[in-house]
């Protein structure tokens, strides 16, 4: 029953804090309000915290909206997104938006978040600077990373090295100013912040530390920086990042009290007692906000607060800071140093793996942590700072975290943590301030089983990230099973990709309909992701039975070649082992003129590619290039794309053995044959590994006394080096078992996951085990790959060329006028 | 008056694929789902002009071969959290003849 009419609720800004407190006044008063947001940006709400992911390339801006479209119209909010709020008149109590459009309100929220803080700097207006806070600034950078300019960062805390992090993995060289001696001075002691400087140097980013800068150079856009030392760093990106202040521009309008952000009480409430604001444009007690964790805090009294709770009141959590760039583990809280004789240091460092811990003490208290390389009990030490909690009894073992200090602990999981050892009020999202015990009570009640569930219903892992393994951890845990396995196919089923492979051999399914049957499946032909999977799993099981169904196939794979971004093609030819012949050139050549074949490129592989070309002209294309000998490179497929080799024995004065026949042997046994993901391989003739063998699925080094096998490089996203395997002494013995690894691989790989995390997931002692220690099991398996490139090794090209097998995809159904 | 034009047989489309017809709007899709319904799309994705006709057919709805958006052959819309659509046009299947009524664009153009 309505019988109470709605009041009106209006939120300026649509980010982080507003919608938090929406999502919460949703769950506790669902029909109170009727609800207008105005956004300045013209997207629904996204996770800021995430940008920092989105420009190092490791998620999408699809996969950080927070709130879709959809749930603004679910919940019956008017979104104006794109249209900013530019005047408030508290005495009508209304709105004004850039847009002329005028919104009366009942309660008024502000959550307008911060302004990057600028400089007074000379040159500051140029074009090319940039600040780092919402997506306009991020395809700015992305822009210009793709324009493959240089980068200044200005600023050498959390955001600007998170901002010089990502444009260095989009390829751009990077130069970082900061103002201090040393990066994160206000989250890191000097010896953590100069391990991190040393990791961050190793990986490519220049250091300009003690920097001041003094202005911009470049007349008509900028051109780097001048530092007030004389020192210049050139660049055409300046990406400034020294820090926020709130945005009061909207307290100012509504004529509420202001210091440095707009001031609110314990009730979230303004001077105003019908405004009230959250998130980083507040100022509470004093402080300021940068962080999400206090704001989730804010959100919820505000909530509670507008849904007429009278005692909802807000006081600062403890924080916590945590470094968002992979492989880089910062931690810390509370103090960074001892602060007078009653505190104690205590320091333990491992310079030989990089990590560095320091505790302060104070009493029988811990007042504070920094952890640098290993952070995995960073959680822990946060818990006893927070609690307050005494530590006497542990003191001398605290320095090497949990597993030790915890008298009767028992062995840890993957991530080194020890689930049965936290106590139940443990936090394990910072963010969002989710302990261990509410975790294990969603697992249990809602019978949760997925990363995503739990993400779903406590909202742990759901922000920055961070704590993924340790909530997985305890997923595992608690449903007694590996978390990594249950992770489901896709939509259309809840099975894992090593249930449905072990299914297709158990239950023998040999036909997509009967396994999706068999299975349960929820759709009726699958989708985009499980169909790929489920071919290649029925392929891979039943080779010379299975027939292979193309329709589930992408693109690439069904027409043989690349589609590019007009929708033209790219076509690759093989070149065994990067050699080629005068003849085969000629007939590229003869190829490209007559087809009008807008570029010809050298790849990264040691061949050649030919893009551009129509699709109507791909079948003619490959007629000419069989007639010379030339085969299809599989430069598309999930399967062998090239071998790439080096000059070798036969005439580097260097090489030990013929590398590039070698690698010949090993591409024309490979060839064809259809695998998880795209798997490649490598042959050098020496140590000094001219044709990069140990970033590659299957390497080989060849020495003196034989070859080296090294297998799981990835020279992609996530950069790997190989692991060893075995040194061999034959080409017999390479071939046997780089075959016998490489069927291991299809049997066992899920699809889409290179050899490298492969590798990882099950384990090098498991490889070792199959292809080693069980010589008849890996003449097994290498007899298995060779049986099923019996069935593989037909180029696609030539079936095609004469217009005998899929004529139709080359050709218009009709023209029609 | 829509005019139908005849553009060949439903056998001449793969189940679960497409084919194209050149049309003076463009190339347009023409898509045959498992069910053997049939549906015409401007060949273009509302993305960033994926030609729909190369995606993977599923249900009633195909996911462009660029960047995987999933688009609704009956109205053209693409599937949330993605925003925008491509032209549907009328397309009927009178026992086995397809036949396309490339006017009747005009009517669900601004839908
Ligand atoms: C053509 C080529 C670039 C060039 O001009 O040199 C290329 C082009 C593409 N690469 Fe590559 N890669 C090419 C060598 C490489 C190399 C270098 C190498 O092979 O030695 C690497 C790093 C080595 C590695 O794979 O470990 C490489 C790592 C990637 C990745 C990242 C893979 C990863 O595991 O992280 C992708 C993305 C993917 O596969 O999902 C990718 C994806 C692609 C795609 C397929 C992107 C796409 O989906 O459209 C590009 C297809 C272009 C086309 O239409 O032809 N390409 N790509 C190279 C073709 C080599 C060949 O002769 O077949
Ligand atoms: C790159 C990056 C990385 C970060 N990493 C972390 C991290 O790892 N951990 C962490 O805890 N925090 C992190 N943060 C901080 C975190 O994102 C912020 O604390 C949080 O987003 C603040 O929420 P908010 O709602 O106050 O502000 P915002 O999320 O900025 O939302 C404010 C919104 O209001 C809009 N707005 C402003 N004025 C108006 C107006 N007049 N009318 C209409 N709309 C208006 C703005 O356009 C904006 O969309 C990061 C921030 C950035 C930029
Ligand atoms: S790897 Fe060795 S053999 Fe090959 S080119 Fe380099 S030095 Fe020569
Ligand atoms: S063009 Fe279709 S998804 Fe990008």
């Amino acid at each position: 029953m309505n019988s109470v009419p709605r009041q009106r609720l209006v939120v300026i800004g649509n980010g982080m804090a507003g919608m938090r407190t929406v999502e919460e006044l949703l769950a506790r008063a669902p029909v109170r309000y009727d609800i207008t947001v105005f956004g300045a940006e013209p997207h629904p709400n996204y996770n800021r915290i995430m940008l920092s992911s989105v420009l190092a390339g490791e998620k999408q801006i699809d996969d950080i909206i927070i709130n879709p479209r959809a749930w603004y119209t679910q919940n019956a909010i008017t979104l104006h997104a794109g249209d900013a709020v530019i005047g408030i008149d508290a005495k009508t109590k209304t709105v004004t938006a850039a847009s002329g459009l005028r919104v009366a309100y009942d309660k008024l929220l502000l959550a307008t978040g911060s302004k990057p803080l600028m400089p007074p700097l000379p040159g500051l207006d140029l074009p090319g600077i940039v600040t780092f806070r919402d997506i306009a600034d991020i395809d700015k950078m992305l822009a210009a990373a793709e324009a493959k300019q240089r980068a200044v960062v200005i600023g050498g805390g959390l955001l600007g090295l998170e901002a010089a992090w990502g444009l260095k993995r989009r390829g751009m060289p990077v130069a970082l100013v900061h103002l201090m001696p040393t990066l994160m001075e206000r989250q890191l002691d000097t010896e953590a912040g100069t391990l991190l400087q040393r990791d961050l140097d190793e990986r490519g980013l220049h250091f300009f530390t003690s920097g001041q800068t003094e202005r911009i150079i470049g007349s008509e856009r900028a051109e780097g920086v001048a530092l007030a030392d004389g020192r210049t760093v050139p660049g055409d990106l300046v990406v400034v990042a020294i820090g926020i202040r709130p945005n009061v521009d909207m307290g100012k309008a509504a004529d509420v009290d202001i210091n440095r952000g707009i001031l609110v009480g314990d009730d979230m409430a303004t001077s105003d007692p019908d405004i009230y604001a959250v998130g980083e444009c507040v100022e509470h007690n004093g402080q300021v906000f940068g962080l999400v964790a206090p704001i989730w805090e804010q959100a919820k009294v505000c909530a509670a607060r507008l849904a007429g709770d009278t005692v909802a009141s807000y006081v600062t959590p403890a924080l916590s800071t945590r470094l968002k760039i992979t492989g880089i583990d910062v931690f810390s809280a509370g103090k960074l140093a001892a602060e007078d004789d009653g505190d104690e240091e205590v320091v333990f460092r491992d310079a030989a793996k990089g990590v560095y811990r320091k505790l302060v003490v104070r009493g029988n208290r811990l007042v504070g942590a920094v952890l640098y390389g290993d952070v995995a009990d960073g959680g822990w030490y946060f818990d006893l700072i927070k609690g307050n909690k005494d530590v006497a009894e542990m003191r001398d073992r605290l320095i090497f975290g949990q597993g030790f200090a915890d008298q009767d602990c028992c062995g840890g999981s993957k991530a080194g943590l020890n689930v049965a050892a936290m106590t139940d009020d443990t936090q394990v999202c910072g963010c969002n301030g989710v302990s261990k015990g509410a975790i294990v009570k969603a697992i249990g009640e809602k019978g949760l089983t997925t990363l995503d569930e739990v993400r779903a219903h406590t909202k742990a892992s759901a922000s920055c990230g961070m704590c993924t393994p340790t909530v997985q951890a305890i997923l595992s845990f608690v449903t007694g099973s590996d978390a990594a396995a249950p992770e489901v196919m896709c939509k259309c089923t809840d099975h894992g990709h090593d249930h449905v492979r072990h299914a297709i051999l158990d239950q023998r399914l040999k036909t997509m309909a009967d396994l999706r049957e068999a299975l349960g499946w929820k759709t009726a032909d699958g989708c985009a992701k499980c169909r790929p999977a489920l071919n290649y799993y029925l392929l891979c099981a039943w080779p010379g039975e299975y027939v292979d169904d193309y329709r589930s196939r992408f693109i690439n794979e069904r027409v043989h070649a690349n589609i590019q971004k007009d929708g033209t093609y790219s076509v690759i030819p093989r070149m065994w082992g990067g050699v080629t012949t005068p003849a085969e050139l000629r007939a590229i050549a003869d190829v490209a003129d007559k087809f009008n074949i807008p570029t010809v490129k050298v790849t990264g592989g040691q061949r050649i590619d030919l893009l551009g070309v129509k699709k109507q002209d791909l079948p003619a294309v490959w007629g000419d290039l069989n007639q010379a000998g030339l085969v299809s490179g599989h430069g598309y497929a999930k399967g062998l794309r090239t071998v790439k080799t080096c000059v070798g024995s036969e005439w580097c004065r260097f090489g030990t053995q013929d590398s590039t026949a070698l690698g010949i042997k090993l591409e024309k046994m490979m060839w064809g044959s259809w695998t998880p993901h795209k798997v490649k391989l490598a042959v050098s003739g020496c140590p000094r590994n001219c044709a990069e063998a140990t970033i590659k699925d299957i390497g080989i080094i060849c020495v003196e006394a034989g070859y080296d096998m090294v297998i799981g490089g990835n020279g992609g996203i996530e950069v790997r080096v190989t692991d060893p395997l075995t040194r061999l002494t034959t080409e017999a013995e390479v071939l046997e078992y780089s075959a016998a690894f490489m069927q291991l691989y299809r049997e066992e790989g899920h699809y889409l996951e290179r050899t490298a995390p492969y590798l990882e997931r099950v384990g090098l002692a498991h490889i070792k085990a199959r292809i080693l220690e069980d010589d008849a099991g890996r003449k097994a398996l290498y007899a298995r790959f060779l049986f099923a490139q019996s069935f593989a090794q037909d180029d696609p090209w030539a079936e095609r060329a004469g217009g005998g097998v899929d004529a139709h995809e080359f050709q218009s159904l009709a023209v029609v006028s | 008056m829509t005019n139908w034009i005849d553009i060949g047989t439903i056998a001449d489309i793969p189940r679960l694929g497409a084919r194209t017809v050149e049309t003076a709007l463009g190339q347009v899709a023409v898509f045959r789902t498992a069910e053997d319904e049939v549906f015409a799309l401007i060949n273009k994705c509302p993305h960033k002009n994926g030609p729909l006709s190369e995606g993977i057919v599923m249900g009633r709805k195909v996911a462009c071969p660029l960047h995987n958006w999933v688009i609704d052959l009956n109205s053209g819309h693409a599937d949330a959290p993605d925003e925008g659509c491509t032209t549907p046009l009328a397309l009927k299947d009178e026992g086995g003849r397809l036949l396309l009524g490339l006017d009747a664009v005009a009517a669900v153009a601004h839908g």
